[in-house]
């Protein structure tokens, strides 16, 4: 991002945030967090073989590839 | 026959009065002389959908039995993904991309015959509340092309509204199908989380995102909802029961009895006069077909705002990190992977995606969690609680849809939390995760444009929306002599 | 200078932490469908799930839960009544999501313990370790790394990506701090690993080959002096792949980190990789701007709450604890401590109860596990599990000596052989043309060959000088191509020549 176009949204970050912020207001420590809509239980699959995409399927969208694989750009970090 | 409602078309094909494919040709026609004004689509899929109509023609030649909606047209919300069909959520990350499979959603169409003419603009992954947000062009709502046709959605109410297409699916994580509903004067619905699948819906934010019909008439919402509602395998959220009788409730349109609650906190300040007096004639007239009014007080809706506004940035921040430049889309700049990730981030999203990105970056992290995130979570209980405690007293509950009719392009696009008030009326009900209609209320005073009636309904509960809707469009309808959006310009 | 060990663990004292990292065995992946055979062709297991395409939804897998919960109770813990899953959010392009599907606050399974018997050079040690919890999270992809000089992610000029293993369940599995082993440290971990990889063959959740992944392990070392209460700062070496590796490794850091402590040095807490072939550890990622997961619940998952009777039916199911069967099994086949604990150190005691089971022997079965199948294993620096030669092979083997068909020298071959890979042990008798000369008369007819050139001996041998009929002996085996039972040939000789023993 741009210095101009950074300094732009971290002032409406900042507003955002303060208007955001008020939910803290009403969250006491009695209410239990919702983190689903619906009170669902245990849904699962069974462990069944499904058919998997083709290779060529699989990779129709890779910006690049090479012998079958996504070819991607050097990573650099952990040596795996 | 573009104007008819999809029911009517349906009729039409199933007396052979037209086939599938002169109707599919015929709304193309329409596109092709209107679009260039509405801009509600990304994408046309003209030789797929005519296919798919000639096979529905030659089933009906050989005299299958085809389902209600067999051979009628339907604009895709851009957020769905179609098998070999581009999908951009109208986003540059995504431009190129053809999804290797098909969403449940457009699997259900499929297997019910509806003929997709093509994908429809929105704001970029779904953010947004007027569709300027999208990365290609913004839409315009017919009623007056400088103004906007409502969002994230507004590809796919335009379309119908400008008779591109009789049916569309929009997606609703704070009110995207019901706000650009109430703004072009058409029906909306989000039916409750879990109803229809999420699967191959492009996630916005998991836990409110969910996918619904868009109509001209409750009627055609009701049937094209039973076409894409049902549980899914596939989609761990989706209820393992059976879809709630919408058909049925739309034809019936009975509100006698039925106990309406008038919720105290969405109304009033920041509401458009004239959107409050349409709201307030839609009240006189269930409660002169005997329903009784009762009034309902949500306190805890004053944080539904700020809930959301944490909610779904925090979810989002998540679920768009797959957009990586690895595997499918966009890829831009030179170096490491890490280097090209940020490069083709850039590039690839707007404004506000990004912005929404960081403040979900932000309020997910450790140190801010509780103050945000799980704050946020909390007041998603008392909202809850809320909405509990009201259909004590009622079956549905009302409001009006949107604050104000359609504002004009660009004039709050420099005011996110401008925006952002949009959702106001429609952001609790995807917090509850139960389901909600709008449907006009006609036009408003001031500015002689569409306003919204919205009617909310206990979770699986879904089909009092269409009968509360349904009594109201036929006295609204009687009312108006002929439908709202025969009151819209020509645009041809 | 590095200090020699037995200073070491004078100085310090070390404090472990074990996590270990299994590959469940269940035939489609964590949240889809796909197999998870190992070894097919790149990116031909994988689907718009576990590809993380946008769209796509999870949903578990009931196996790999079930797997988890038998683990967790194998493993002691309680199994908790309600658990959820998380996001563990980064970047890594071998995880497709970008974000790992795991468990946080929520494990399904905590507080459980491992009881160990360690042998050591003071004999058998019992060591208690306290496990944290268990919990499940998805595999990623493996990457290739293209150029460079090494073909090793640093230099190397792209990598290329197949997602076959994303999506596998992974089961992790993480102990408390073990304290108090003191100089066998090493050795308790390595015991650990081992009785954990023990227990998840018997439960049969897991095929736990180290060197194929499916078991990985990270050993977290630290030290303190003797007598301080607060613990060092400790490293964490990854991907440890084998069991002796995880005894080295450990050995490795506890020197390393007595070597920085002792001279007023501090020990950077960061990642290291371990090398087998140097016996030590170099650098990886430094942990010190630690990494903000943002952890938050999998809003596409539903919550787990397992129901009693279902807990029930997989504890009712458990196979008895490696611990029970390995006293059950010494007793039956009255095997000595040494003998047992030669098996348990060979990891040949499956292989022996399985052989066992099909009707041979204990002890011949021992014997040939122990014996000639350990040697070849050893000299191809593998385990004997994993030579293509199975229990069935060893029984057959066993059922052609007591037959009479084959010489132990015979039976040699026969086990080279099948581990050759030229068939079973009948095969190989057949296709090598062994054959047991056990027919009198064409022995007879050898030692009269074998007297009538050497007349000599013969004669010494019935003038009653016994020791002079190894020649004769030799003889007639040469004749027979060693084909021939030595012992019997023997009493025929003496017999013949009217002589006993
Ligand atoms: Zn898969």
């Amino acid at each position: 991002m741009s210095e101009s176009e950074l300094d732009h949204l971290s002032s409406e970050l900042d507003l955002i945030l303060s208007a955001v912020a008020r939910v803290s207001e009403v969250a006491k420590d009695d209410i239990a967090p919702t983190s689903h809509p619906l009170p669902l239980l245990n849904v699962f699959r069974e462990d069944v073989i499904t058919p998997s995409l083709t290779a060529d399927e699989a990779l129709s969208g890779a910006p690049a590839k090479e012998e079958g694989r996504f070819k991607v750009p050097q990573i650099l970090g952990e040596e795996a | 026959m573009i104007r008819k409602s999809a029911n009517e078309m349906a009729a039409s094909l199933a007396s052979g009065e037209v086939t599938s494919v002169e109707l599919t040709k015929a709304h193309f026609a329409r596109i092709e002389e209107v679009d260039v004004k509405v801009r509600a689509f990304l994408h046309l899929d003209t030789e797929g959908a005519l296919a798919s109509a000639s096979v529905i023609d030659e089933r009906r030649k050989k005299g299958e039995e085809l389902p209600p909606l067999a051979g009628v047209p339907l604009a895709l919300k851009d957020v769905l993904v179609q098998k070999n069909v581009p999908t951009t959520c109208g986003s540059k990350i995504l431009q190129g991309w053809r999804p290797p499979y098909d969403a449940t959603v457009v699997k259900n169409l499929k297997k019910n015959g509806v003929v997709i003419l093509g994908k429809t603009n929105m704001d970029e992954f779904a953010m947004g509340s007027s569709t300027e947000n999208s990365a290609f062009h913004p839409t315009h709502n017919p009623w007056d092309l400088t103004r906007i046709p409502g969002g994230s959605g507004g590809g796919s109410s335009a379309a119908i509204s400008s008779f591109e297409a009789p049916l569309a699916i929009g997606t609703d994580t704070g009110g995207s199908i019901r706000q650009p509903a109430a703004v072009t004067g058409t029906v909306g619905v989000k039916p409750t989380y879990g109803g229809v699948s999420r699967y191959g819906l492009v996630a916005f934010s998991s836990s409110l995102d969910q996918a619904g019909p868009c109509a001209r008439t409750v009627l055609d919402a009701a049937l094209l909802h039973e076409a894409i509602a049902g549980h899914d395998e596939k989609d761990s959220t989706s209820i393992d029961a059976p879809v709630p009788k919408v058909v049925e409730a739309a034809r019936r349109g009975d509100v006698k009895g039925v106990r309406i609650g008038v919720i105290k906190e969405l109304q009033g300040e920041g509401y458009q006069a004239g959107v409050l007096e349409r709201f307030q004639e839609s009240l006189d007239i269930l409660s002169g077909l005997g329903a009784e009014i009762v009034e309902v007080s949500c306190p805890s809706f004053d944080y539904a705002l700020p809930a959301y506004y944490l909610i779904a940035p925090s979810e989002c921040s998540s679920n768009l990190a797959r957009f990586d430049a690895m595997r499918f889309g966009l890829r831009v700049g030179e170096g490491s992977a890490e280097e090209v990730m940020n490069a083709t981030r850039e590039a690839g999203f707007g404004r506000e995606v990004k912005r929404r990105i960081i403040l979900g970056t932000y309020a997910l992290s450790s140190g801010y969690y509780d103050a945000y995130y799980g704050s946020a979570q909390k007041v998603r209980t008392l909202i809850k609680n809320d909405f509990e405690k009201a259909f004590l007293s009622a079956d549905v509950l009302v409001s009006p849809t949107a604050p104000t009719t359609a504002f004009k392009i660009g004039e709050k696009s420099d005011d996110p939390l401008a925006m952002y008030l949009n959702d106001i009326a429609t952001i609790p009900v995807n917090l509850a995760g139960i389901c909600a209609i709008s449907i006009p209320s006609g036009l408003a005073k001031e500015d002689s444009l569409p306003a919204g009636f919205q009617v909310m309904a206990p979770a699986m509960a879904d089909d009092r929306l269409y009968n509360v809707g349904a009594a109201l469009e036929r006295e609204l309808l009687a009312k108006w002599s002929k439908p709202l959006l025969d009151f819209a310009p020509e645009l041809a | 200078m590095a200090m020699k060990y037995d200073q070491v663990v004078s100085a310090f004292d070390p404090v472990l932490g074990l996590e270990v990292h299994v590959e469940l065995g269940t035939k489609s992946k964590m949240f889809c469908g796909c197999a998870t055979l190992f070894g097919a062709e790149p990116n031909t297991q994988v689907c718009p799930v576990c590809l993380g395409l946008p769209g796509s939804l999870p949903v578990v897998n009931r196996k790999a839960i079930e797997y988890t919960i038998a683990i967790g109770l194998a493993l002691n813990c309680s199994i908790a009544p309600y658990s959820r899953f998380a996001r563990k959010n980064y970047f890594y392009p071998d995880m497709p999501k970008n974000f790992q599907t795991s468990q946080y606050d929520e494990p399904i399974c905590k507080n459980g313990y491992l009881d160990l018997e360690v042998e050591t050079e003071d004999g058998i040690k019992e060591f208690r370790v306290d496990i944290e919890r268990v919990h499940m999270e998805e595999d990623t992809g493996k990457s290739l790394h293209v150029g460079g000089a090494t073909g090793r992610i640093h230099g190397a000029d792209y990598s290329l990506l197949d997602y076959n293993r994303a999506g596998i369940p992974l089961v992790e599995i993480v102990t408390k701090t073990i304290e108090g082993t003191g100089k066998y440290a090493p050795l308790v971990a390595k015991a650990y690993v081992k009785e954990l990889r023990d227990i998840l063959r018997s439960l049969g959740v897991s095929d736990v080959k180290m060197e194929q992944g499916s078991l990985r392990c990270d050993a977290n070392v630290s030290l303190r002096p003797m007598g301080e209460k607060k613990l060092g700062t400790r490293s964490e070496t990854k991907n440890v792949n084998s069991l002796r590796s995880v005894e080295r490794a450990v050995r490795a850091e506890m020197i390393r980190h007595a070597g920085i402590l002792e001279t007023g040095g501090k020990v950077k807490q960061e990642t290291r990789h371990f090398h087998e072939n140097t016996g030590e550890t170099t650098a990886g990622r430094s942990k010190e701007q630690a990494e903000d997961y943002r952890y938050f619940q999998e809003p596409d998952l539903i919550p787990i709450a397992p129901a009693d009777s279902w807990i029930d039916e997989i504890r009712k199911n458990l196979p008895e604890r490696p611990s029970e069967r390995r006293k059950r099994l010494q007793s039956a086949w009255s095997v000595p401590d040494k003998e047992m604990a030669a098996m348990v150190n060979a990891d040949v005691l499956d292989l022996v109860a399985e052989t066992v089971e099909l009707g041979a022997d204990p002890t011949k079965a021992r014997g040939w596990w122990l014996g000639e199948i350990a040697r070849i294993a050893n000299e191809n620096e593998k385990w004997a599990g994993e030579l293509p030669i199975s229990p069935v092979n060893v029984k057959e083997l066993i059922d052609l000596i007591n037959a009479g068909e084959l010489t132990d020298k015979l039976a040699r071959q026969v086990v080279e052989g099948v581990i050759n890979g030229e068939g079973s042990p009948k095969e190989v008798v057949a296709q090598r043309g062994f054959k047991v000369v056990s027919d009198d008369t064409a022995l007879m007819e050898a030692i009269e060959r074998a007297i009538t050139t050497q007349p000599d001996v013969a004669d010494k041998v019935r003038n009653g000088h016994i020791p002079a009929a190894g020649a004769l002996i030799g003889a007639v085996m040469k004749d027979t191509k060693g084909q021939a039972d030595a012992a019997k040939v023997r009493s025929l000789l003496l017999k013949h020549l009217g002589q006993s023993e």
